[in-house]
């Protein structure tokens, strides 16, 4: 009898020390390449949650370590590695390219560590490559481009035009547009990733006089495109329309009156009315002087979420299952209102139109319409789990 | 001590180290050191490589990551093949895919050395700037073919979903991959070695510095030139399958000319024409990499003018450092 | 057929925006056998100045005036500091050292300006669309920039075989020890003339600012065009030059355009589309290496 008093006192003291120790939190990210502001968005976010409570999440210590992965697949696997072997963390998260999740994810969910993606979400690791261990809490890649298929439908524009670069994610995007998009495909043309020039495509899409022109450009692509498609004179005569890609509030500030008026396919915005969002908005331009984008907003629901799950198992993460069936709950209030996980573990949320508008501050988003309600992906049916 | 002993101890104890560096890590339990220094002995073994081209044969290559990319591809398709159970040909005769070490390495090595005869046979009619610049223009292009190769996932790349299998070794196990890589790089550069010191290589040597002599003596450099680029590239094929293995992964980034250019970089930083400098270049670019990144987001502002200082004070680079030699060739 | 001129002149236009960044760069290889990777970091560093001081001041012209002196000076200091030490090394160490300053550069702009694009928007004055011939609208800006470009050209030609420092500047390159000899600063020459490789690379960023994303490292997409272009027209000669920037941007815009339509002749849409745009983009690479198999040095070599 002894010795049990003995061994359970033993084991609490144990748990009381481990729970002391802050819960390590990888973050692999992308800070350097041309498209550093992502990650640093994501991470800001990620850190404001954790700012807010003083250096805890859901009331436990957390602590946080952040490295660029510098958009290298290669790179952000080794960081992995680390972040599991030496760190011996057990949550890894945020990171924004879809080929450097490919490389990470299938492998570190094999080594029993929960993954929460913070921005990509491939096809392939929301069908059949599903995993218990890995959430999306931004959305599944197609989710943007299938809200804007509708709308353009909706909108009642009879035919369309299509442009994304000549990779798979490229192809992923336009088949989530044609997904929901009930008119004719006037033209459907692949560009060479990282173009610059897009004069010849504006020309020929020019040619084939389409009632709407439907966009997947990422980054500086979306840039170029915007710029060149206002200075051809086009912008007044065949509306566009993209994902928020190439909408959020730093790359307008790139792109300037080109984008103004452009409607948009987004999960958030920062103007939703509600009480998470608008105490986040808040404090995030206090904390870092700029309207907050959607990534940041994922980069900080991510956190939130994470918080909802640790306080639910009181910090323990030694029993995973526990951890992650508090993380399916989705016990928290998202910056996004609705919120929840299908059995994919991908976000079931609304779904918005945006358009870009003008204020003192510069250019930003003001929501449309709110699209579809609790909307599920495509890939969903395919998860067996 | 004198300068052959000297550089016979630097190798030695770099050898030494190398070998026992899993069994301290193990101690230690600091087992992410292990996949770490995999990585920098399959880097180095491609810089070894391309220490072929740059240091020996006078022929600098921009693409040489091209090489390492297809190896890669190589054991990425018979693995994804293998697993989705579905041939890689069935016209003119059925292929299947393999998991198998002792056959898709090789096969690495063959197809990538392949690629180099035939990019190598058109490259080599140029030289000086325009050698580069075709070279780079060939990597180019296989980049944006893999890139837009929609079947093995273009630019998202494949996952693995683990490593090849090899008779009596384990290649999942950290600790068993790390000796097969090391045992695979001792290989390559006993090879080279005895390549190099060859009547084939003071060909090559010679044909970097004075061409026209040896043409003289009727000695075809353009041949000697050619089976040089063939071993680099088939080398760099070797490192791209093991890099595959250890990543489970490919990607066209694996071709991308800025990996070239740090290959280049680990080659001139651990020595050029030094065989065994390259290895140690590889190791410290990316321990380099691996610490700054660590310290500051920003480590990019160090990282490259510490490449102008190697490349302006240190000729014969780290290597050289080590073993007292500076100047002299070979 | 309004349809095969207008992407004609977008050819054109492209090729020209190419030329631009090559003069400077086949000036520095030519004169001084320098390969400096490091070209397009002047490119970024004229459309950042431009795009700061003309948001700053709201005048484009003033951002010009202040792009191309920035780029030159910075182009003048990396020589004095770095290059000047490697005229005399091999291709390989020139190489690897503009490598290290592609890196740094790179991350000074990101530490400087912050990771997110700047904007800069073509100058009121120039944002019209003109009708060249009935149903052909083309915007004013990109006619401007091959103004631009048809006079920089035109200026060099002048410069090389007009003018007094133009002619020590060539028998320089032929003959370093002669010129000196004959009581010319090669230093300080060779000093001036990166500078004005830079000038002009920092010209070709405020023309491409507009039209392009501002962003950390977008020198080295179209550095790896512009090594293209020098190296079809022929290292070092102007000529060359404008041949080997016309024929890319032709070829890459024609390509682009036409491909997909000629393949779905053959093939089903979906692999049409996808085979057709795989083609375009590598179409300057098979460009290149079919020159330069059938040229070794390109369409016009220069002399040395």
């Amino acid at each position: 009898m002894k010795k049990i008093v003995i061994t359970v006192f033993l084991l609490m003291i144990a748990t009381h020390l481990c729970a002391a120790e802050p819960i390590k939190i990888g973050m692999i990210t992308t800070l350097s390449t041309k498209a550093g502001y992502l990650g640093e968005d994501i991470r800001d976010g990620f850190k404001l949650a954790i700012a807010q409570e003083d250096g805890k999440l859901g009331g436990i210590p957390v602590e946080l370590m952040v490295e660029d992965d510098g958009r290298k697949p290669g790179k952000g696997k080794q960081i992995a590695e680390r972040f599991i072997k030496r760190d011996k963390a057990k949550i890894l998260t945020g990171i924004v390219f879809s080929n450097v999740a490919m490389a990470v994810v299938p492998k570190v969910v094999r080594d029993n560590v929960v993954y929460l993606s913070t921005n990509a979400a491939p096809s392939k690791l929301a069908g059949k490559g599903c995993n218990p261990n890995y959430f999306s809490v931004s959305y599944q890649n197609d989710n943007l481009d299938e809200v804007v298929g509708q709308y353009v439908t909706e909108a009642g524009h009879k035919s369309v035009y299509l442009i994304a670069p000549n990779y798979p994610a490229g192809k992923d995007h336009l088949a989530g547009f044609k997904r929901y998009y009930q008119g004719e495909i006037k033209g459907e043309v692949y560009t060479k990733l990282g173009q610059a020039d897009y004069a010849a495509e504006i020309a020929t899409l020019r040619a084939a006089q389409p009632e709407a022109v439907f966009f997947f450009l990422p980054g500086g692509m979306g840039i170029n495109f915007l710029k060149q498609y206002s200075q051809a004179g086009l912008a007044d005569e065949i509306p566009v329309y993209g994902p928020a890609f190439s909408f959020d509030e730093r790359i307008l500030k790139a792109v300037g009156p080109a984008a103004l008026g452009v409607k948009n396919g987004s999960q958030w915005t920062h103007d939703l009315d509600n009480p998470a969002n608008v105490q986040f908005v808040k404090a995030y331009q206090e904390a870092y002087g700029r309207t907050p984008t959607l990534y940041a907003s994922q980069g900080y629901d991510t956190a939130r979420l994470i918080g909802s799950a640790l306080q639910a198992v009181a910090g323990n993460l030694d029993d995973l299952e526990k951890f992650k069936a508090a993380l399916r709950k989705a016990d928290f209030a998202s910056v996004r209102g609705n919120f929840s996980f299908g059995t994919n573990q991908h976000p079931v949320q609304d779904v918005y139109i945006r358009e870009v508008i003008k204020t003192e501050d510069g250019y930003t988003n003001s929501t449309v319409k709110k699209v579809f309600a609790n909307h599920v992906d495509a890939y969903a049916s395919e998860c067996k789990m | 001590m004198n300068q052959k002993n000297r550089k016979i101890s630097v190798i030695a104890g770099g050898a030494l180290l190398l070998l026992l560096l899993p069994l301290v890590a193990v101690l230690l339990e600091e087992t992410y050191f292990i996949s770490l220094f995999s990585r920098i002995i399959i880097y180095g073994l491609a810089a070894v490589s391309l220490d072929l081209l740059l240091g020996y044969g006078g022929m600098i290559s921009l693409g040489h990551a091209a090489y390492v990319g297809i190896g890669a591809y190589v054991v990425g398709i018979f693995f994804y093949h293998a697993q989705e159970m579905e041939p890689i040909i069935s016209i003119p005769f059925i292929m299947h895919g393999s998991e198998n070490a002792l056959l898709v390495l090789p096969l690495a090595i063959i197809i990538s050395g392949f690629f180099a005869l035939v990019i190598g046979s058109l490259c080599l009619r140029t030289k000086g700037m325009h050698f580069i610049m075709i070279t780079l223009a060939f990597a180019q292009m296989i980049y944006y073919f893999f890139v837009s190769l929609e079947k093995y996932g273009g630019d998202d790349g494949l996952s693995l979903y683990s490593r090849s299998s090899l008779p009596g070794l384990d290649l999942s196990n950290d600790l068993h991959f790390y000796y097969f890589c090391l045992f695979l790089l001792i290989g390559f550069l006993f090879l080279v070695k005895r390549t190099v010191d060859s009547r084939f290589g003071l060909v090559v040597r010679g044909g970097s510095n004075n061409e026209r002599r040896l043409k003289a003596l009727g000695i075809n450099i353009y041949r000697y030139k050619l089976v040089c680029f063939v071993i680099a590239g088939a080398g760099a094929g070797l490192a791209g399958g093991l890099l595959a293995n250890q990543t489970e992964y490919i990607s066209p980034g694996l071709m991308h000319w800025t990996l070239s250019g740090e290959l280049m970089v680990m080659v001139l930083l651990g020595g050029l024409g030094t065989l065994f400098g390259p290895i140690l270049g590889a190791a410290v670019f990316l321990l380099m990499e691996e610490t700054l990144a660590m310290y500051t987001e920003h480590w990019m502002v160090f990282m490259g003018p510490f490449l102008v200082l190697v490349v302006i004070f240190a000729k014969r680079g780290l290597f050289g450092l080590l073993t007292g030699e500076q100047n002299n060739n070979g | 057929m309004l349809l095969v001129i207008e992407q004609f002149l977008n050819g054109l236009q492209l090729g020209i925006t190419l030329f631009l960044m090559s003069a400077g760069l086949t000036l520095v290889f030519g004169i001084m056998q320098v390969i400096n990777l490091a070209h397009g970091s002047f490119y970024m560093i004229g459309a950042y100045v431009c795009a700061t001081v003309a948001a700053r001041t709201g005048s484009f012209l003033l951002g010009l005036a202040a792009a191309l002196p920035a780029a030159a000076f910075t182009g003048m200091l990396v020589e004095f500091i770095v290059l000047r030490r490697l005229y005399k090394r091999e291709h390989l160490d020139q190489v690897l050292a503009t490598f290290g300053l592609i890196m740094f550069f790179n991350e000074l702009t990101r530490i400087i300006w912050g990771r997110q694009p700047l904007f800069l928007d073509v100058p009121p004055w120039l944002s019209d669309s003109l009708e060249l011939l009935p149903g052909l609208i083309y915007p004013v800006y990109r006619l401007a920039v091959i103004g631009v470009g048809i006079l920089v050209a035109l200026a060099l030609w002048y410069l090389f075989s007009r003018t007094r420092l133009g002619m020590q500047i060539r028998a320089g390159a032929s003959n370093r020890d002669m010129i000196s000899a004959l009581g010319v600063n090669i230093k300080l020459l060779y000093t001036l003339v990166f500078g004005l490789g830079t000038l002009l690379a920092g010209l070709a960023g405020v023309m491409a600012g507009p039209i392009l994303a501002v962003e950390a490292g977008m020198g080295e997409n179209i550095l790896i065009l512009t090594f293209v272009v020098i190296v079809i027209g022929g290292i070092g000669s102007i000529r060359g030059a404008v041949a080997g920037a016309l024929l890319v941007g032709l070829v890459d815009t024609l390509g682009r355009a036409f491909l997909p339509t000629l393949f779905r002749l053959i093939f089903q849409s979906a692999t049409a589309d996808a085979a057709a745009a795989s083609l375009a983009s590598m179409a300057i690479y098979i460009l290149m290496a079919a020159i330069l198999v059938w040229k070794p040095k390109g369409l016009f070599p220069a002399h040395s």
